[in-house]
């Protein structure tokens, strides 16, 4: 009964990251709408503003889950699409891939996180 | 009979051009196609046209039918970009070129005729009879009761004729060969909603794996291929919520369906003889009720 | 009888293989938006990976990362975010719709199979036409965001 647990997880993973990415998104390509609706957030590319927003707390965890969350989706996503090209013999060999690629990226992406959240 | 121009509705003869693919797999290496000019009056179905190829035409035409009237699946074909019925296809409503060729994602035994093989092995993987445990099984005594809304949940389903259009139609088995297919999976929710059935762990068991029921991803195609209404992207969707409730742990757990209790009042009418007595002897010895 | 037959060209191969996937042809609209759902799906993680090692710039300082989001305000770019965006607003309500279906949900319950056939897919019908709205209004809004607001 293995596999229903991860596609439970990686709806639950879209379920969250369908709130958060809106919310990525919004923030960080449309500020004109945002301003619109009376949140006017600056200059959010700029240098100083990642890095401000990078050292607080709430920023940093709100970051490292996110990016689990859309990874895990994401990979689940693309094994599945890949499992129905390989053979039979090659599917455990997928996804031990998969994983690796996804354990690689998350380290990248925490370490980068979490250094500019220590500065 | 006066011949009139291709879509016109009514009497009168079209000829129609029924593009056929040709293969013996002793002799080609791949398929080929042959056309034929068939003349097809108002009511001609596909089966017909390929009736009439062997009979006036070309005698070495293999093809696959029985019924004739849409119940035995027996003659399921890619006509015209579509799996479907031949029996079931009016010839006429197809253009005046007609592609005939053998169901896709099955290997092909000669010209239009599939081995439907792959189809048949998913099927007894999902173990599609009812599983009770126990001596009512091997010695039934009386029938199960099951009300009319319990037979509503999976009768739908029931209606399967394993004609193999929905293996044909499926995106995932275009590609992937280990999918167990809608028409097994639709058949493991018809037992597993089915009220008298208690194994439906097993047979969940057997479904929840990466090449099972998740590589189904709802593109509805086999639904939509299916001639007796079946739906069986709606069986596999129900059959998600059974094995997600079932791997979670959550959701009602019902109890198999009761044997029917004998009835007490129950007497046999005074002008109906009794039954003589058995003269071949029954294996369990079992009395007869009344 | 021979005028009436005659041999034409070669067919194709009884497994259809990845065409499968692309091709959607006379069948309805959900396998059109299941290649949608896919094709969307990959462009994105696609550019997670990108995104993530572009985020990554910052480390190295503020020259390279405000070189970097220079060369994202070019109109390539631009276009680029535009297009992105539409493929998360497209799969994400896409998938919304799915995870509700996938759970058996929203296509209505086993009926006995009267002729004509009014199947699950046909009475979840609304529910696509809803979704295709909703996409169209948030492609909409940030078409008019990125391209007349910022421009």
């Amino acid at each position: 009964m293995r596999e229903s647990r991860w596609w439970v997880l990686s709806l639950s993973a879209a379920a969250l990251m369908v709130v958060l990415l809106t919310l990525h998104m919004g923030l960080m390509h449309l500020s004109g709408l945002m301003k619109v609706l009376g949140v006017d957030p600056g200059d959010v590319r700029s240098f100083a503003a990642v890095m401000e927003r990078g050292r607080s707390l709430a920023q940093m965890v709100f970051y490292l889950l996110f990016l689990g969350a859309a990874l895990y989706h994401g990979l689940y996503g693309l094994r599945s699409v890949l499992l129905e090209v390989t053979p039979p013999r090659g599917q455990s060999v997928l996804s031990g891939l998969v994983l690796a690629v996804g354990l690689l990226a998350f380290a990248y992406g925490a370490y980068v996180t979490v250094r500019t959240f220590t500065g | 009979m006066p011949e009139r121009t291709h879509g016109a509705v009514g009497a009168g003869i079209v000829n129609v051009t029924v593009r056929v693919s040709r293969f013996h797999p002793e002799t080609d290496r791949s398929s080929g196609q042959q056309d034929y000019l068939v003349p097809a009056g108002p009511g001609m179905t596909v089966l017909d046209a390929l009736v009439y190829i062997k009979e006036h035409l070309d005698g070495s035409l293999a093809y696959r039918s029985s019924c004739r009237m849409g119940i035995c699946g027996s003659c399921g074909m890619f006509i015209s970009g579509l799996p479907r019925l031949a029996c079931q296809t009016q010839i006429r409503a197809l253009g005046p070129v007609v592609t005939v060729q053998s169901l896709p994602n099955y290997p092909v035994v000669r010209d239009v005729v599939p081995d439907l093989e792959p189809m048949v092995t998913h099927h007894t993987a999902v173990r599609p009879f009812i599983i009770r445990g126990g001596e009512e099984q091997e010695h039934p005594t009386a029938e199960y009761l099951q009300t009319p809304a319990e037979l509503d949940a999976y009768l739908q389903f029931a209606y399967c004729i394993k004609c193999g259009l929905c293996l044909s139609a499926c995106p995932t088995l275009a590609t992937d060969p280990t999918f167990t297919g809608p028409q097994a999976l639709a058949q493991a929710y018809r037992y597993s909603a089915d009220s008298r059935d208690g194994g439906g762990r097993v047979r969940l068991g057997a479904v929840d794996v990466s090449h099972g029921i998740w590589r189904c991803h709802l593109a509805g195609a086999c639904t939509e291929a299916c001639p007796k209404g079946v739906d069986p992207a709606l069986a596999i969707q129900l059959l998600k919520r059974l094995v997600v409730a079932d791997a979670l742990g959550i959701g009602r757990r019902h109890k198999p369906a009761t044997v029917a209790p004998p009835d007490p009042q129950a007497q046999r009418r005074p002008d109906i003889p009794a039954a003589p007595p058995p003269t071949v002897a029954t294996g369990n010895g079992q009395k007869n009720r009344l | 009888m021979a005028e009436a037959a005659r041999r034409v060209q070669s067919g194709p191969p009884k497994r259809i293989g990845v065409r499968g996937w692309v091709y959607a042809g006379r069948y309805g609209l959900d396998r059109y938006l299941y290649i949608l759902q896919r094709a969307s799906g990959l462009g994105l993680i696609l550019y997670l990976f990108i995104h993530i090692y572009e985020t990554g710039i910052r480390l190295r300082g503020e020259a390279a990362w405000s070189a970097t989001m220079a060369l994202f305000r070019t109109p390539v770019f631009i276009v680029f975010e535009f297009v992105l965006f539409a493929g998360f607003v497209f799969h994400a309500l896409n998938g919304l719709r799915l995870i509700f279906a996938e759970m058996g949900w929203l296509l209505g319950p086993p009926t006995r199979p009267v002729y004509p056939y009014r199947t699950s897919i046909k009475r979840h019908r609304p529910w696509v036409y809803a979704l295709m709205v909703l996409t169209g209004l948030f492609v909409a809004l940030a078409a008019w965001d990125i391209f007349v607001l910022l421009d």
